[in-house]
């Protein structure tokens, strides 16, 4: 299905990022597995993107740096000769009531989740564009849509990578690059795994399909988006959630 | 070697698929050789590669016509 492919992840070594990665590669893609901090947990998923047959890359990057994602494209360049997709899925929370946010949670959210969204999207642009190809797919989160108390920083970003999907989808369309986003609803990762009992409880009530979800239940929808399956669809924001927001 | 003129004239008609006739140094790329901006943004990659350079964002927004582009190559060659 992607056989050949070269895809970059962004915070692939572990939830989300990381069942993305393996997806694409059991399709046939090979990876490059882009992490913050975890240098073992990247290498951990490049031995098994290895085991699958697929060729894969750790490489270190701070998507707010616009340096350091340049570098990030030119190795993804240099390994595999291309960016045939990009899955913009590096992100943080810095949750807190609106009235105690300190304006570094805010700051750090926004540069992390929406920044380092458009600083990969401009970095692949100009191979993407040469190649009159490409499938770009950001994570934005069902929060984006909905809005979620304490979540002030996180939804304003993920709105925002919405909107950046639609605008970006647009301005892309003639060079046969197709821009789309997964709004996951509430998946068991180490991200979630940080909310109260209470808070976990409320969520779950609101599932109608009855369970969280798991990362692979986010991966098997960006493979789609990745594939030439997709090859109509763009500016489109899927929600993997369970129906929770219809 | 061609020089910059004959250089520039050939990325721009395969690019924008016009006519050798229209691309004179005066010609805009938007009003006389219906570039959209998009493309215009493609050109100067294009430059980039060709004549092995960076032009930065500042500079390519100076770049409306042909003469603009040659201009610009000639003085940084
Ligand atoms: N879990 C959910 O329920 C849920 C719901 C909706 C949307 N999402 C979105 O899905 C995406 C993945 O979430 P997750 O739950 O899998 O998170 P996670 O388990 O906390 O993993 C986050 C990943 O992002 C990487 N990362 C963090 N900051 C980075 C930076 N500045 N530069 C590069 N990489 C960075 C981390 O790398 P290190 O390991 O090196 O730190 C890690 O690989 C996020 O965009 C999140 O907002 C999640």
């Amino acid at each position: 299905m992607l056989n050949g492919k070269a895809a970059l992840v962004t915070g692939a070594s572990r939830g989300i990022g990381k069942a993305i990665a393996l997806e694409l590669a059991k399709q046939g893609a090979n990876v490059v597995v882009n992490y913050a901090g975890s240098k073992d947990k990247a290498e951990a998923v490049v031995d098994e993107i290895k085991q699958l047959g697929q060729e894969a890359v750790a490489v270190q990057a701070n998507v707010s740096s616009a340096d350091e994602v340049k570098a990030l494209i030119k190795e993804t360049i240099d390994q595999f000769g291309s960016v045939d997709i990009l899955v913009n899925n590096a992100g943080i929370t810095r949750d807190n009531l609106l009235m105690r946010m300190k304006e570094e949670e805010f700051d750090d959210v926004i540069e992390t989740n929406l920044k380092g969204v458009y600083n990969c999207i401009k970095g692949v642009t100009r191979q993407m564009m040469k190649q009159r190809a490409g499938k770009i797919i950001n994570v934005a989160s069902i929060v984006g849509v909905t809005g979620n108390p304490g979540q002030t920083n996180y939804v304003a970003a993920k709105a925002g990578v919405i909107g950046m999907t639609k605008s970006v989808a647009k301005e892309l369309a003639t060079r046969h690059i197709n821009v789309n986003a997964v709004a996951p609803g509430f998946i068991a990762t180490d991200m979630t795994d940080e909310l109260s009992d209470e808070a976990k409880q409320q969520m779950y009530d609101l599932i109608p399909l009855g369970r969280l979800g798991d990362p692979e239940d986010v991966a098997k929808v960006v493979r789609f988006l990745a594939s030439s399956d997709a090859d109509y669809l763009t500016g489109q924001t899927l929600h993997v959630d369970g129906g929770m927001v219809m | 070697m061609a020089d910059v003129f004959d250089r520039v004239k050939n990325i721009i008609v395969e690019r924008l698929d016009v006519d050798e006739s229209k691309v004179t140094e005066a010609a805009s790329f938007k009003d006389d050789l219906e570039a959209d901006s998009l493309d215009v943004v493609e050109l100067v990659m294009e430059l980039e590669d060709e004549f092995d350079m960076e032009i930065s964002d500042e500079e390519a927004e100076k770049i409306n016509t042909v003469g603009d582009a040659v201009n610009y190559i000639n003085s940084t060659q």
